[in-house]
């Protein structure tokens, strides 16, 4: 075994900790401290929920375009249909998450069988 | 440990614990269902999946984190990419302390229980507080998050062992539960229409920086997308302000 194995064992963890963890504790922490400090109609308060959602739809939309594993073989256009008619449900059925996915997830399905 | 008084916290405790069967926390069960197929689809590993649910608990963030990892981001990048997602955690915080915490409430425990602090977690509890008396709600929130996390983490543990014996198309629609449920969850969730900018903002801007700048696209998306939708929503409530003062 090389001597870097080790420390290769080890790294995914070390990046999980430090990009997933600390990322995510900081603000909690803060939260923690920030209390009833802050209110909840500020403006910075509002910039930082944009950035938030913005970032959070951004990635959403990148693994609908560029997916990792067995969609890949899926067209783009299929994917994107599916979402968007889910999405079309969730809003007619009253902002149901359920019924959005469940769409989504057939017509995804649907479209797979079809063109095998 | 004994509090002076006689209260009794464990049955509040234990109260919060049945959250598990509560709407939201079926939803998100749901989606660990999901997290499953898609941290599966990218190839982390079981121990990471585990390692990561627990230690990052918000599934915005192990997403992000996921899509850093699968694109090959080095660490800083990654770790800002996270810390822009979660920084709506803060928010969340800030604004159930006061709800749950009472005048012996040390500030070490509360940081200690912030950590459960999420999407669910937090509706469940701004939803349910005002039915339990001030000293049991610190009790009712940390049952309730030890168990969702506890579920949560053995769907992760179960499902990883069962998942590659499924056909290939089911680890597909797996995958597939994660972005559908992130879109109608933030939407539902929405407290304000800065929220409905921002999204559509993400879905159309993230695109179209990625194809510009793989490594460093996201981050571009969500500062850019989310400040022009951070200044629409100034134009339209200072247009509203405007038009309820001339009244």
């Amino acid at each position: 075994m090389p001597p870097g194995s080790w420390t290769e064992l080890l790294w995914p963890y070390v990046f999980i900790a430090v990009a997933g963890w600390l990322a995510t504790d900081i603000w909690r922490w803060l939260g923690v401290l920030l209390g009833s400090r802050i209110s909840e109609g500020s403006a910075a308060l509002i910039w930082v929920r944009s950035v938030a959602t913005a970032l959070v739809a951004a990635v959403v939309a990148r693994l609908i375009l560029y997916p990792a594993g067995t969609l890949e073989a899926t067209p783009v256009t299929l994917r994107v249909a599916a979402v968007a008619v889910g999405f079309l449900v969730f809003l007619g059925a009253r902002q149901n998450i359920f019924a959005g996915i469940l769409t989504a997830e057939a017509v995804l399905l649907a479209g797979i069988f079809l063109m095998a | 440990m004994s509090t002076p008084t006689s209260f009794r916290k464990l049955p509040w405790f234990l109260s919060g614990m049945r959250g598990i069967f509560s709407g939201p926390a079926l939803v998100l069960m749901s989606a660990f269902v999901g997290f499953c197929g898609f941290a599966y689809e990218a190839g982390i590993p079981v121990g990471q999946a585990l390692f990561m649910s627990g230690m990052v608990w918000a599934l915005p963030g192990q997403f992000v984190l996921i899509g850093a990892i699968i694109a090959g981001a080095s660490l800083p990048t990654a770790a800002l990419a996270v810390a822009l997602s979660s920084m709506r955690l803060m928010p969340m915080v800030a604004s159930l302390v006061p709800e749950i915490k009472s005048r012996d409430t040390p500030t070490w425990v509360l940081l200690l229980i912030s950590h459960f602090v999420a999407v669910t977690a937090w509706v469940f509890t701004m939803e349910r507080v005002h039915l339990v008396p001030r000293e049991g709600r610190v009790a009712f929130f940390a049952g309730f998050g030890v168990a969702i996390t506890t579920t949560n983490l053995l769907i992760v543990a179960i499902l990883y062992g069962v998942i590659s014996h499924l056909p290939a198309m089911i680890g597909g629609a797996l995958f597939f539960l994660t972005p559908v449920y992130f879109i109608t969850s933030i939407w539902a969730s929405a407290r304000g229409i800065e929220v409905y900018f921002a999204m559509l903002a993400g879905l159309f801007l993230g695109p179209l920086f990625h194809t510009a700048d793989p490594e460093l696209g996201i981050l571009y998306a969500g500062v850019i997308g989310g400040t022009l939708a951070f200044l629409l929503e100034r134009l339209v409530s200072g247009h509203r302000r405007r038009k309820n003062a001339s009244r």
